[in-house]
């Protein structure tokens, strides 16, 4: 067993999977990722390829033109770095590279500011990624190995995200399998420059009209539209894959995350915590002290928010007294985007609880367990007064009047 | 040596047909580079009119590895490629080529292009100026020169254009030249010498747009070597920081003046209309004193 931060551990991830080429551009809470990589680049303990850019669209395309030639691929970044990479982000995706990259989370700005909420990624959402969300440390390290086998199996790129700060600069005891154990589970990239080939040259990403068109053979290739839906089907395909290779790697290395979501003293729960990341581990503390207090409370954690996991949701939703979700993000002139999407998968559901959405933790707003209970206790008192719609929560808010 | 016209190879990879513009100076180009670089090679192309030439899923026009890659990641995309070559062991396998218009080197390009002249990438970035932005209607560049009417500058454009191979040159790359679609021998030359140097070469290669510029499409080459000969284009290398004018402008240097006037250059093209007679005294002055530079800096180095 190791201490470490959520950065080291992503760092240390990047490494057991061979990562052959890396591309980064310092931000915080990130830049420790890669300077931990660069450094073990620079002794020769990561035979790899570090390409210090001179910013982060640099740095997913050089991710791209690695990926695209066949080579293993790592960036990180966070908040601002990932806005202005917003252009490769779609492209990366829409080229279906098996990229990873990791999120130390944090607030975008204006106003400026440093500290965490999941703004960044959840912005991201639509761009065809999937995105994994962690608890902790070990979580991170153990996603981020699981990212490769996700995007290689599925030629689609995985966002690890974890909460800045609150993991990326706290140390855990993390515990890192066996360089053999990882091998195992995740070989070498299978014949690279399938794609890139002299003596069998392809125009790769060209435009597509939006029907499809005969090549120079008479065979139909696809257009626009069918290229989009294979992308779709795909991010559909890792609502299974997600939880198989997690199950693979459970007997790799003997942790497993649950997949899709994971739950903490659920089984019996009236009222229903929904959450992603670090928060979700403040809400089990929460749950406990409504326990305490004789209220039946249980969580649900998000850990892949794209795909969206609606049937596993429904499933642990159903015939609830309330479900009450947090998220540290917002769609302005909405509600939180966990909650819109849980609300939209129990629409129509059988035994559907009332979903009341949570707003917390923006820029760094302290929340801890007891705002977490408090706003359950909240919740209950609506639920059992009849209350099916209401708006928006905002947890530990300060604004005078 | 200079390559003699009947001494260039026969083999080409560009393909019978493709949907460039009539008397399109890629076109011309594109045949010399891909011939100097015997095929052996992998391009990346942001969007612009090499994307238009190179066309649409599921054919290509070009029978070389060709990706496609966002706006203003030419060169972030090529040292990417280039990394990954490496990383799985097989860059001598092929040079990477980078190849851009003046908008996607100039503007929205720099960035990446500074940094990966900065880290000395190793690719050849080969930017095909047309002076403005074609592809998309003939809109003006910061390589757009001056007097010139675009579909942004109705009045014709103030301002004359960036230097971008004099910028390159600052990165202190071990390869820059200036040359022209409209002398094949040059550009093959200057392609197949800097094949054979490691790191980043940059080729900035000027290249006549009929319908951007007004011009008959038959006045291609014809039209790129009066740009020579009035000295708005000049042809030349710097190796190793080591500067020296090639083909028709060293003929021009050594003969103690140019040929053609700016007025003679300028009165070919339709884009140029506009100008009265003292904006063309301006570029005539503009183009005399960058010139006069450039031919003692030749004589510099030869002395």
């Amino acid at each position: 067993m190791s201490v470490m931060t959520g950065n080291e551990a992503a760092a240390t991830a990047a490494k057991l999977a061979r990562v052959q080429v890396i591309a980064a551009y310092p931000i915080t809470p990130q830049s420790p990722v890669v300077e931990t990589l660069s450094a073990w680049v620079e002794s020769g303990e990561l035979p790899a390829e570090f390409v210090a850019v001179e910013s982060e669209h640099s740095a997913l395309t050089v991710c791209i033109g690695a990926s695209t030639v066949g080579a293993r691929v790592f960036t990180a970044t966070s908040s601002n770095g990932l806005a202005y990479m917003n252009e490769q982000v779609w492209w990366a995706a829409g080229a279906r590279l098996p990229i990873v990259m990791c999120i130390a989370n944090r607030a975008l700005a204006a106003p400026w500011n440093v500290l965490n909420d999941q703004q960044d990624s959840m912005s991201e959402r639509d761009a065809g990624w999937i995105q994994l969300y962690c608890r902790d440390n070990q979580e991170i390290l153990d996603t981020t190995i699981q990212a490769y086998r996700i995007a290689e199996r599925l030629h689609v790129p995985v966002m690890v995200c974890y909460d800045g700060f609150l993991l990326s600069h706290t140390m855990m005891p993390v515990s890192v399998p066996n360089a053999e154990s990882i091998d195992a589970f995740l070989p070498p990239l299978a014949a690279p420059l399938t794609v890139v080939d002299t003596a069998d040259p392809r125009n790769i990403g060209p435009v597509v009209m939006a029907d499809p068109r005969a090549d120079q053979t008479g065979v139909v290739r696809p257009g626009y539209m069918e290229l989009r839906v294979m992308h779709q089907r795909a991010l559909l395909e890792a609502l299974k894959v997600i939880p198989e290779v997690d199950a693979v790697y459970a007997e790799a290395t003997g942790r497993s995350w649950g997949g899709l979501v994971w739950g903490h003293l659920l089984d019996d729960a009236d009222v229903v915590i929904v959450a992603a990341g670090s928060l979700a581990t403040q809400a089990t503390v929460a749950v406990e002290t409504l326990r305490s207090e004789g209220i039946k409370a249980g969580v649900l954690g998000i850990r892949s928010y794209r795909p969206f996991p609606a049937d596993a949701v429904r499933k642990a939703l159903a015939g609830r007294k309330v479900a009450l979700v947090f998220d540290k993000a917002l769609s302005y002139g909405y509600e939180g985007p966990i909650c819109a999407d849980v609300r939209a998968a129990m629409l129509g559901a059988d035994s559907s609880p009332p979903v009341f959405g949570a707003v917390c933790g923006l820029g760094g707003r302290e929340v801890g367990p007891e705002h977490v209970a408090d706003a359950a206790r909240r919740a209950i008192t609506d639920a059992d007064t009849g209350v099916s719609i209401r708006e928006t929560d905002w947890i530990n808010l300060k604004l005078e009047g | 040596m200079a390559t003699k016209i009947l001494d260039l190879p026969d083999s080409s990879f560009v393909l019978p047909g493709n949907r460039s513009c009539a008397g399109c100076g890629i076109g011309i180009a594109l045949r010399q580079i891909t011939a100097a670089l015997e095929g052996r090679m992998v391009m990346t192309v942001p969007a612009s009119c090499l994307t238009v030439l190179g066309g649409m899923y599921p054919v290509s026009s070009v029978d070389v590895p060709w990706v496609n890659v966002a706006f203003p990641s030419t060169a972030a995309a090529a040292s990417g490629i280039a990394a990954g070559l490496r990383a799985i062991g097989r860059a001598d396998e092929m040079t990477v080529l980078a190849m851009a218009g003046d908008g996607g080197t100039g503007d929205i390009g720099i960035q990446a292009l500074s940094g990966a002249a900065e880290r000395n990438e190793d690719f050849i970035y080969l930017c095909y100026d047309n002076e403005a932005y074609m592809n998309t209607g003939t809109q003006r560049s910061g390589l757009t020169p001056a007097g010139a009417r675009t579909t942004t500058t109705w009045a014709g454009k103030r301002e004359n254009p960036k230097d971008l191979p004099r910028i390159m040159e600052a990165h202190g790359i071990p390869y820059v030249a200036s040359t022209s679609a409209a002398y094949p021998t040059d550009v093959y030359d200057k392609v197949v010498k800097a094949r054979g140097i490691t790191g980043l070469r940059y080729i900035h290669m000027n290249t006549p747009c009929p319908s951007g510029w007004g011009f008959d499409p038959k006045d291609t080459v014809r039209l790129g070597k009066l740009a020579v000969d009035a000295g708005l284009v000049v042809l030349y290398e710097v190796e190793e920081g080591v500067f020296r004018l090639t083909g028709r402008s060293a003929s021009l240097a050594k003969s103690g003046k140019l040929r053609t006037s700016v007025a003679e250059y300028l009165a070919t093209q339709s884009r140029f209309r506009g100008m009265d007679v003292a904006a063309i005294e301006a570029v005539q002055s503009w183009v005399d004193g960058r010139w006069a530079g450039y031919v003692a800096r030749d004589a510099e180095a030869c002395g």
